[in-house]
């Protein structure tokens, strides 16, 4: 049997709070650990079937034009050249195929073929040297050298913004830029596909495998249900794998034609030319507020890119109409339509960028207003969702904010430039930290089993996130089973449909469905003890209601099974759903060289209900590392001439090393939301990025006075504000 | 990558002519990988006897096979050549260093991303085709003694620090020699692809340091990040002060040029002079005279000048009077 939810009201049963097994929310180490650590969970591009071949994308030298001919591949199997082959990849949800036809070229670094040969390096040898002949196009690739599209949806307004501006006691009106920048994820995109008849089975490394289904069944022309995906194991996602991209495609349609399995796999600088890469931003951010420190303007214009015809724009202000209050306020999100490679979601789209320089805004504020920046945002924390007047479906900010200062030490930070060690200048900043909540619909079926073990199914995926475990843990919260009892199945398309694992609702999404799934149950063992499902109590194997107590083994004869399904209802629309947190950071700045070391970190965050506090701190402590990257290290160069991705490997395209990141401390503020289905659970997994580079540039300005506003802040930029 | 003959030697005149050296192959198989190289042979020299560090008259030699790692931990090194020991314990990661050797590191190429993409022209990897960086991302290329045919830096940190010490080179081949490594690299001038004297049929068997000069010694490398990363700019210094005076100076510079650069014309300034701002300022105002940015590396400049004065300050001790 179903249960289904349709999340249109509050839920205040907590029901996870009156379990009995008393493992949600505890720091279990993940499922799937010993695994991983010792090789056995294998991922999309380790599994060899027989016979198998292998195969290397060919990619565009030119930024536009036509493929005229591609010469021949001396020593490879085939050279693949079929319209199905797509340029980039789907954005995420999307049910359809992306752009196919691969001889139009859109991109410096786009598929426009495939190699297949016997090896891997036989391929990628050919794959490089094949002589392809072109009618190239001049393509405008710099996003400040077009006049930009302002899709209409992307627009809003209230009041005037230029007024508020001119009465105001402090303005604040400054333009900020941030660069392209890469997922970067450990395991590069790989796929291998076989085909049994008419249907085919493709190991990819993919985030959400229902919509990856549709999309690459349209793509290939074929049916859903002659399409299996497997992606039991993601070697990190981070948006880049959300959509199918150029080398799953090409691999089905190799092996169809080689009569034979086919893996390609990307090298790495191929996933820099062919994963969706974050937009580069320019944001003019302006500010209007009173003399106490009230804010009455706010203006949020933002110039992002994308390739023509590309629907994704980087929800750079997401977050702003809803954050601060204000009376006049102005969102922009302008679109300069160039020929860089396609941009899609990457790690907390929108916020991860936006939040992160309107905090820096934020700073400058207070700075001109003289109010402490803590202050000001607590000022300026609105009742219900400004201009729609929803009401929050919980609002943490002031709490964490006030938490965070006193956590941090904040009353110990002095004006700029005050704290000199030796070379070092130090300091501390900042931040708020906000991340809308989103739920999607997702599926999951659960079996007990008379033994009393449990089986969860959904073709949920773990990208590293933990996934596997706390929805064992759910499981066996809700089944009363110790944690090793039950069983989790991921990432196979036979199983229902989930969610998928994308702007953090995974977690709370499926986690839903398995609930639901295993209240069914729960349903079922009530019946069978004779008692209302809210009587039973399920511990350790055992049923107990009133006097009577029954193992599992008694009430269960062979499996009891339960499916859940969960979709997003009207909490929606009737609340502005969202994450909070704050974001602090001690930095050093080296008053010679610029160089910027992070001494320490502190992120507070409230995201309803923790499920595992472990891998939860684990996400967050990602999130607060990208916060860095952001501010200090991140930076995907285009060529000035023709687009392409200058830095195309991790020696170039600088994420944090360890020796970046400092010891980093990571608090929970106790909640639970009741709008967000029974769980009481939010999205997690991006908060921590939103807002926590801004912690560090602040700290920067707090350190040394620099402000950097053309992230990320590189000593270049930061000696430039430094004395000589 | 292309296929390859290999063969493993089993002695320095083992060697097959016309085959590429390889020993820890750090930066040599990322190349063949992306076909920025594709020799038809490859020599394993890995089995040579060429891995040790011994006395060489006051001085030392350090086998060119000695492991990065082994040579920055070496009691010797981190006693009487410190700079070399900080210059090589900023490089890389812990992984690589396990597996670059000495000899390797000297031939490690630019990290231009042009050089690396077969895609663009570049004059380094088809002489006379062009040098795209020119026009490009510069930010990690030359601000000294580049040319119009190739903008590109040596990368490496380990030969900054040789240079600093006036360390010499030891090859073998038809005719062995040594060769100072201030002669050892070249700078691009019209043949950007010739980046070494090391001819073809030759081999670097060690590395000869001169008997330890003292002094405070500091390597200082400015990154984009903490770790594993190329310098923008670098310095290896080693200052002796005698009576509040500057008694010698060595310094080497990375990051800023096609090889690690030295100009004797700042050592004879500094010599024998107090420690001062002013002093250092014109230090760095002949260093620099020459230098010339691409656009987006012009702040290697200002940066240079900055670091060279904050290592001046701190290995003449005014820093810590401050």
């Amino acid at each position: 049997m179903t249960r289904h939810l349709r999340v249109d009201g509050p839920n205040h049963d907590n029901r996870l709070d009156h379990m009995a097994q008393g493992v949600i929310g505890q720091p279990l180490n993940r499922l799937e650990g010993p695994l991983k650590v010792t090789g056995r969970a294998t991922y999309a591009a380790e599994a060899r079937p027989a016979n198998m071949a292998y195969g290397v994308l060919v990619q565009a030298s030119v930024p536009a034009g036509k493929v005229l001919e591609i010469g021949d591949a001396p020593g490879a199997l085939a050279v693949i050249q079929d319209k199905r082959m797509i340029r980039y990849a789907a954005q995420g949800l999307d049910e359809k195929g992306p752009t196919s036809g691969p001889d139009r070229i859109e991109y410096m670094g786009q598929s426009i073929a495939l190699v297949v040969a016997e090896t891997f390096e036989a391929a990628r040898h050919a794959a490089q040297n094949i002589v392809v002949r072109y009618k190239p196009e001049a393509v405008p690739v710099d996003p400040e050298s077009v006049t930009p599209e302002l899709p209409p949806k992307k627009q809003s307004a209230a009041g005037d913004v230029d007024k508020a501006m001119r009465e105001a006691a402090f303005t604040l009106d400054q333009v900020w830029r941030t660069p392209s920048q890469m997922s970067a994820a450990m395991e590069p995109h790989a796929a291998i596909a076989e085909w049994d008849g008419d249907s085919v089975t493709i190991r990819a490394a993919l985030q959400m495998l229902s919509s990856n289904r549709k999309q690459m069944a349209d793509a290939l022309g074929i049916r859903e249900s002659k399409l299996r995906l497997l992606s039991p194991y993601v070697g990190g996602g981070f948006g880049s794998k959300l959509g199918i991209n150029a080398e799953a495609v090409a691999a089905a349609i190799a092996a169809k034609e080689l009569g034979r399995p086919v893996m390609v796999a990307m090298t790495r600088q191929q996933v820099f030319d062919l994963a969706h890469r974050r937009s580069e931003t320019r944001q003019r951010i302006r500010l209007a507020c009173d003399a106490a420190g009230r804010l009455n303007g706010i203006g949020h214009e933002v110039l992002v890119s994308n390739l023509p015809g590309s629907e994704f724009t980087e929800p750079v202000a997401q977050a702003t109409p809803f954050t601060y209050q204000a009376a006049h306020r102005q969102v922009v999100h302008a679109v300069a339509r160039i020929h860089r490679g396609c941009a899609g979601s990457v790690r907390a789209p929108g916020e991860a960028v936006g939040v992160t320089v309107f905090e820096c805004a934020m700073d400058e504020l207070a700075e001109l207003a003289g109010i402490d920046p803590v202050e000001l945002r607590l000022k300026n924390i609105p009742d219900v969702e400004p201009t729609t007047e929803r009401p929050f479906s919980s609002h943490k900010l002031a709490e964490a904010l006030r938490e965070g200062a006193e956590r941090f030490g904040w009353s110990g930070r002095r004006a700029p430039g005050q704290r000199l060690e030796g070379e070092w200048f130090i300091g501390m900043g900042m931040a708020a930290a906000v991340r809308v909540n989103m739920l999607q619909e997702s599926r999951a079926k659960v079996t007990l089993v008379q033994d009393g073990t449990a089986i969860v199914e959904t073709d949920m995926t773990d990208i590293g996130t933990g996934t596997y475990t706390i929805l064992g843990q759910l499981a066996a919260e809700m089944l009363g089973l110790p944690t090793d009892r039950v069983e989790v199945r991921l990432g196979d398309t036979q199983f229902p449909p989930a969610s998928g694992s994308g702007g953090s609702f995974g977690a709370a999404s499926s986690g839903n469905s398995v609930f639901l799934a295993c209240e069914e149950i729960r349903q079922q063992i009530a019946k069978a003890m004779g008692c209302d499902e809210r009587d039973l109590t399920l511990q350790d194997g055992m049923a107990r209601a009133g006097n009577v107590a029954k193992s599992l083994s008694e009430l269960v004869d062979g499996t009891i099974t339960g499916e859940g399904h969960l979709q997003p209802g009207k909490t929606e629309k009737s609340h502005r759903q969202a994450t909070w947190g704050s974001h602090w950071a001690e930095v050093a700045v080296n008053r010679w060289t610029g160089e910027v070391r992070v001494r320490r970190m502190m992120g507070v965050f409230a995201c309803g209900r923790v499920l595992n506090e472990k891998t939860a701190r684990s996400q967050c402590l990602g999130g607060m590392t990208f916060g860095i990257g952001i501010a200090l290290t991140e930076a995907m160069e285009h060529d000035p001439r023709d687009g392409h991705a200058v830095s195309r490997d991790l020696a170039e395209y600088h994420i944090p090393s360890h020796a970046d990141v400092p010891s980093l401390d990571v608090h929970f503020l106790p909640e639970r939301d009741a709008y967000v289905g029974p769980l009481q659970a939010k999205g997690l997994g991006e908060l921590g990025i939103c807002g926590a580079g801004a912690a560090v540039l602040n700290a920067i300005h707090n350190a040394c006075g620099a402000r950097v506003r053309d992230l990320p802040a590189t000593p270049d930029k930061i000696i430039a504000g430094l004395e000589p | 990558m292309k296929e390859f003959a290999f063969h493993r030697a089993a002695s320095v005149a083992d060697l097959p002519s016309g085959a590429t050296i390889i020993a820890g192959g750090t930066n040599l198989l990322d190349l063949m990988k992306l076909e920025v190289m594709a020799p038809e042979a490859l020599v394993d020299i890995t089995r040579l006897d060429l891995d040790r560090i011994e006395p060489d008259g006051d001085g030392l030699r350090i086998g060119a096979l000695v492991r990065n790692s082994d040579l920055a931990a070496h009691p010797t090194i981190r006693r009487h050549y410190p700079v070399l020991s900080r210059a090589l314990l900023a490089g890389a990661s812990g992984q690589l260093r396990n597996m670059a050797t000495t000899g390797g590191n000297l031939m490690q190429r630019t990290r231009c991303p042009y050089f690396y993409d077969r895609r663009m022209p570049c004059n380094k990897r088809e002489p006379g085709a062009g040098c795209s960086a020119i026009g490009g991302v510069t930010r990690n290329h030359a601000i000294l003694g580049a040319s119009e045919h190739c903008i590109a830096t040596y990368p490496g940190d380990m030969a900054v620090a040789l240079r600093a010490l006036d360390a010499v080179v030891e090859i073998d081949g038809p005719s062995p020699r040594r060769v100072p490594l201030a002669d050892f690299h070249l700078l691009p001038g019209d043949t950007p692809h010739v980046e070494t004297v090391l001819q073809p049929g030759e081999i670097i068997t060690a590395v000869i340091l001169p008997a330890p000069v003292g002094g405070q010694q500091r390597y200082r490398k400015v990154r984009d990040r903490a770790s594993y990363a190329f310098a923008l700019v670098s310095v290896a210094a080693i200052i002796g002060m005698d009576g509040g005076r500057i008694s010698h100076a060595a310094l080497a510079f990375g990051g800023v040029a096609h090889k690690p650069w030295r100009n004797p014309e700042i050592e004879k300034l500094l010599t024998g002079q107090e420690p001062s701002d002013a002093l250092f300022a014109e230090a760095a105002e002949i260093l620099l005279q020459p230098a010339q940015g691409h656009g987006e590396n012009q702040f290697k400049i200002p940066l240079l000048r900055r670091t060279l004065n904050a290592t001046l300050r701190d290995t003449t001790g005014m820093e810590a009077q401050a």
